[in-house]
């Protein structure tokens, strides 16, 4: 240790030091983005990056900037990745009608191949998380319970235990997961969308991303065995329904039982 | 004129009627309304139909009744209630539900409302007058005085002073075994609420895979649901369950520009990944409900809103303090682990807090 204090002073003493924190960061950067990697399940072409440029310069520059650096309106999609422009464009959030607390769900406004060519073209300004391939979608392969401790511990907060959404703070709210897309909420859980956090491959694991999709569709499939779901929005909807329609039962049996008879 | 006071209607000039003093001293009874017949009563044919009306409730009562055994018996669910591609286990358990659950209903229901009806339509409706009962005369009060009287003389304990002085001291000496048994609830064994698991060098490892994390798997805009490794090992009967509720942590990485850390507290983050106490400090509900671009996190209980960026201030809501912190360090091998136990209690005020605080404070003194 004596040692080294000694030298601190060399000439090459800064030198040494530079490459070993220019090491060091390159290590961990390789570390986080190889954690990160979705499996490649899509190849683009020249071509497609040549016409998701085009739809971009046309559709979402305004917002996000002639080269998708970001402006004051959008925020910057330099390495957000192909399955965060698959599940804006194809969920129809993107492009927004307007600016608001929250990009609203609306018919999709390009097709497939519109939404693949944006993807490609963004992919290409910068390493993002991609477009989830068949096998981690599908649901025959995943384990419902596992999804259920996963997902009651890492989403039920915001999105409620049955998957029926619920609110969040100034006007948010996160959506209801029923009915959604298996690869839609893959790539929600990826790159995390808006204000919901990303949940990446080191902390879900993809076979756990299944696990979670399967709960979600069982949860679809799940046919209300108690009876009427009032939305599974728990004690707000069950409550509004019995102080009214209940009551108004109760009441309409002690207006009959002390009525008089004609 | 009288008084004012006396309730008297106070002339013309006042709202009250004006009548003679004779028609306000007599009440005039003014008896039953006259009896009204039914239609059932003076119609054959209504009866007849009140009567059918009355077997056929009955009726639904039996039906409703062998539904539920119908459901009962009758329902098999077979197969795998979570399957994802057969939906057929949860239809049946569904109809079956549907059957215990409507037919015990229309069973009681049927039973009740006929009875009502039956009641209602066909028993005799005669109107009965029950006279009250007469109030008590003034010789019935002093027997009672004379009684109590006797009582007292006979027991002389008027005579006895030595008897009713003891007395008196037994009486209010017998309750007082109950205020200390009541003593004894408190005061609170303050330890385990000053404890959780987390200690120096404890892996946060997440929920519920039990995996330890690696700082560099804390993306930007990532969010860790984690627990102490050690609590992995315990079971349900040595207190798993308290320990967790006690020792969630919620896990992030943050921007470090909009960051503020007070002094003495720099060395409790890894290059901006922070971790938090997941038990709000006003009534003790998980909160995880983490905003990645507002950098809230929100209670869904009482909608208590705390700023990540500012050491989890309290922004909005009932919540009266931040969120305790976990100081966090990297060990050898890269792994998150803690720096030490959460340096105040966690979760929601409790009535000795202070004195547990102080005490927590004392011990990081030293």
């Amino acid at each position: 240790m004596k040692a080294l204090s000694q030298k601190r002073r060399h000439p090459l003493a800064l030198l040494a030091l530079l490459v070993c924190a220019l090491l060091l960061t390159g290590g961990l950067y390789a570390v986080a983005t190889t954690t990160n990697q979705a499996k490649a399940a899509e190849n683009y072409t020249a071509s497609d990056v040549d016409e998701g440029s085009k739809l971009f310069i046309s559709n979402c520059s305004t917002c996000h900037g002639m080269n998708g650096e970001g402006s004051d309106s959008g925020p910057s999609l330099v390495g957000v990745g192909a399955a965060s422009v698959d599940f804006q464009v194809s969920t129809g959030r993107m492009p927004m009608q307007m600016q608001g607390p929250q990009a609203q769900v609306k018919p999709a406004q390009f097709n497939e191949e519109q939404t693949r060519q944006l993807a490609a073209y963004v992919a290409s300004l910068g390493a993002g998380p991609e477009v989830p391939d068949e096998e981690s979608l599908d649901v025959s392969q995943g384990d419902a319970a596992n999804g259920a401790k996963v997902f009651l511990a890492n989403c039920a907060m915001c999105h409620n235990a049955a998957g029926a959404g619920g609110a969040l703070t100034r006007g948010k709210y996160a959506p209801s997961l029923m009915g959604v897309d298996e690869k839609q909420i893959y790539e929600a859980m990826q790159t995390g969308p808006q204000n919901m956090p990303v949940f990446n491959d080191a902390n879900i694991t993809p076979d756990e991303k299944r696990d979670v999709i399967t709960y979600l569709k069982t949860m679809e499939n799940n046919t209300d065995p108690g009876g009427f779901g009032l939305g599974s929005l728990g004690p707000v909807s069950e409550g509004l329904f019995i102080w009214t329609i209940g009551l108004l039962i109760i009441i309409g049996f002690a207006v009959w039982l002390t009525s008089r008879s004609a | 004129m009288a008084d004012h006071r006396d309730g008297l209607p106070q002339g013309k000039k006042g709202n009250l009627l004006d009548r003679s003093a004779d028609e306000q001293a007599v009440f005039q009874d003014p008896g039953l309304p006259p009896h009204r017949p039914r239609t059932t009563d003076v119609d054959s044919g209504a009866a007849k139909r009140a009567e059918r009306q009355v077997a056929l409730l009955f009726a639904i009562s039996i039906i409703g009744s062998i539904l539920f055994f119908v459901g009962y018996f009758g329902v098999r669910v077979d197969g795998d209630i979570y399957s994802v591609t057969d939906s057929a286990p949860t239809a049946a358990l569904r109809l079956q539900n549907l059957l215990l659950g409507g037919g015990i209903a229309l069973g009681m229901l049927g039973i009740g409302v006929g009875v009502v009806h039956w009641a209602r339509t066909l028993m005799p409706d005669h109107e009965l007058v029950e006279e009250r009962h007469d109030v008590v005369t003034e010789d019935q009060r002093a027997e009672a005085e004379q009684i109590v009287g006797t009582i007292l003389d006979e027991s002389g304990i008027k005579r006895r002073p030595l008897i009713r002085n003891t007395l008196i001291g037994a009486a209010v000496l017998a309750p007082l075994p109950f205020v200390g048994l009541l003593k004894d609830l408190g005061p609170l064994n303050l330890t385990p609420l000053r404890h959780t698991l987390w200690d120096q060098g404890v892996r946060l490892v997440r929920d519920p895979s039990g995996t330890p994390i690696k700082a560099s798997d804390v993306t930007l805009g990532s969010t860790f649901h984690v627990l102490p490794e050690n609590l992995m090992d315990l079971g349900h009967e040595e207190g798993y369950l308290d320990q967790k509720a006690k020792a969630v942590v919620l896990l992030m990485r943050l921007d470090p520009d909009i960051v503020t850390v007070t002094p003495g507290r720099e060395d409790w983050n890894v290059d901006g990944i922070f971790a938090y106490s997941k038990v709000c400090t006003h009534v003790g509900c998980p909160i995880a409900l983490y905003e990645q671009h507002t950098h809230h996190l929100l209670c869904p209980c009482h909608q208590s809103t705390f700023d990540l960026a500012n050491e989890c201030e309290v922004v909005f809501g009932p919540a009266s303090r931040p969120l305790p912190q976990l100081p966090i360090q990297v060990d050898d091998e890269g792994y998150l682990v803690a720096r030490s136990d959460f340096t105040e209690p966690v979760g929601p005020t409790y009535s000795q807090r202070v004195i547990a605080v102080n005490e927590m404070e004392e011990e990081n003194g030293n």
